[in-house]
């Protein structure tokens, strides 16, 4: 494949093992620059398993195998020698949030410090309060920047996750089902943070909520058991006329 | 309707005899602990004088003081910490965080738990054999120490271990998605979050170090020395072994004197206690997760 100048993620064949369990299999994706790109499928769809290896997370986990290629910006992650530097590229956010039990500052100022990029002191506090605002939580902790990150309630910390992903300065930001923990109305005013977003990075979307790809994604892939039955444009899919027909009766709640 | 409340009722009185139980069993307890406290105040305070805590033993030990027995304890305690911790917790972070989950590891984890219960007196011809013969440290500070380290160092790997692995993993896989690499997440995230637990650890063994006799009593501490120990190659006395000296060795030893001996050991361990709970508490303040 040859790479263009607006795909960020070229994904070749990938396919990813527990031990013998297959998780997914021989998928082959792109993602364009500056789009919201929705993986939408049930659960065990392999959904998570594609964001663990497209950040190169296997490493981490002694049973997991990936084979095929993961490109980002025509460069295949694996020949990456400082695997840190590439996850720095990619912000990530999990289902439940994860508030680290330091100060909401510090949740945010981690990155930058551990990258050995946070500068000076004004240089910092300007970046955490950038990062916060854009994950439109700025308002609500401004006065408790002192206060233990993991301590705020669900929707913060979902946000404040959010914000310490954008405190990476990333280029790409993958959401795995962001919004499990997460009231409706948080939920909506994350989607609007997304949406602005899309003309700084690349988002990768995973959700459960069919809907919420129909929103915010520009093309969809479906997951199913370890397949990727179909990718298209959010709008075509959702129209009614999807190729496969386990795609349209997903999408119409026929099941999962 | 009514029936039910009669059977809600009689839950209530089953609920109460449990409550009984449980607090019998734990007035049962206290016993023994304040019997003995009791006794150790009752008996042991007529010889509590600053002479006894600041002199030398005299008059083959029947009098004087004991100060050359407290500072021994404390140099053992202090030196065998400063061997044991920072080893121990290291052994627990790799462990924890570094080794793969496989067979040797959980063997590895198997046997530190086992040596955990191996009597005292194994370690301390352990000690000898080891310390003072091979290494050629001599009867010192040094090779009781070390001993003693060997001693506690299961328990601190143990609990710290257990402590590490407390921190919720998903604080892990947070700093590792944003480009941390695995020592940056241990030192940033997970032990700030395990230090209470680590502490709780050392504190135990501060308490198992100070009043173990039999570990020392071949390796470096002496029934009695006119001389306080300059370094850590000297002998020196130490109050668990001098305990076991006054209460069973030395004839005409007034009665006072052994208990006296015991409430001090008991109060320095009840001290240190108290300043690492003391610890413990100032740097957790409120939960953080």
């Amino acid at each position: 494949m040859v790479s263009t100048a607006h795909n960020k993620i070229e994904v070749q064949d990938l396919s990813i093992h527990y031990g013998a369990h297959k998780a997914l299999g021989n998928v082959s994706l792109t993602v364009r620059k500056n789009e919201i790109f929705g993986i939408i499928g049930p659960a065990n769809s392999g959904k998570t398993s594609f964001l663990n290896a497209v950040n190169r997370m296997d490493m981490m986990r002694p049973n997991m195998n990936v084979s095929g290629t993961v490109r980002i910006d025509g460069i295949e992650t694996r020949s990456w020698r400082n695997v840190y530097a590439l996850r720095r590229k990619i912000g990530v956010v999990f289902p439940l949030p994860v508030g680290l039990p330091l100060t909401v500052y510090d949740n945010v100022a981690l990155a930058p410090r551990l990258a050995g990029t946070a500068g000076s002191r004004a240089d910092l506090n300007e970046l955490v309060e950038r990062c916060l605002r854009r994950a439109a939580l700025w308002d609500e902790v401004k006065d408790r920047l002192t206060h233990l990150g993991s301590l705020l309630s669900g929707g913060q910390q979902q946000r404040l996750t959010i914000a310490r992903a954008l405190s990476q300065s990333p280029e790409i930001l993958m959401l795995d089902e962001f919004s499990i923990a997460v009231d409706p109305v948080t939920t909506m005013r994350i989607e609007d943070v997304l949406k602005e977003l899309k003309e700084e990075v690349t988002i990768i979307l995973v959700t459960n909520l069919v809907q919420q790809a129909n929103r915010l994604a520009d093309r969809t892939a479906f997951f199913l058991n370890g397949e990727c039955v179909e990718i298209d444009d959010t709008e075509t899919l959702f129209s009614g006329s999807a190729k496969d027909p386990r795609t349209n009766d997903y999408i119409g709640g026929k099941f999962g | 309707m009514f029936e039910a409340t009669s059977i809600n009722h009689h839950n209530d009185q089953v609920q109460l005899r449990y409550k009984i139980v449980f607090g019998v069993m734990l007035v049962i307890l206290i016993i023994p602990v304040v019997a003995i406290l009791f006794t150790l105040i009752a008996k042991g305070s007529h010889a509590m004088s600053w002479p006894f805590l600041f002199d030398d033993p005299k008059d083959g030990m029947t009098a004087g003081g004991i100060f050359p027995a407290i500072f021994g304890t404390i140099w053992l305690v202090v030196v065998s910490l400063l061997a044991s911790v920072p080893l121990g917790v290291a052994a627990a972070i790799y462990l924890s965080e570094y080794a793969p989950d496989n067979l040797l590891t959980r063997l590895i984890n198997l046997a530190t738990i086992n040596l955990a219960g191996v009597p005292s007196i194994v370690h301390a011809l352990f000690g000898v054999g080891a310390f003072v013969v091979f290494f050629k440290f001599g009867t010192s500070i040094l090779a009781a120490s070390l001993t003693l380290a060997i001693m506690t160092l299961p328990v601190v790997i143990v609990s710290s271990w257990e402590s590490l692995q407390s921190v919720p993993r998903a604080f892990r896989e947070a700093c590792w998605n944003m480009g941390a690499t695995r020592w940056q997440t241990i030192w940033h995230v997970v032990l700030p979050n395990a230090f209470t637990g680590i502490l709780t650890g050392v504190i135990l063994q501060v308490s198992r170090a100070a009043g173990e006799t039999a570990p020392i009593m071949f390796t470096g501490a002496a029934m009695f020395l006119p001389f306080l120990p300059n370094s850590v190659f000297d002998q020196t006395m130490a109050l668990a072994l001098h305990l076991f000296v006054v209460a069973t060795q030395v004839p005409d030893v007034p009665e006072s004197l052994p208990f006296g001996v015991a409430l001090v050991l008991v109060g320095i361990v009840l001290l240190m206690n108290t300043v690492a709970i003391w610890i413990r508490m100032h740097l957790r303040g409120k939960k953080k997760w």
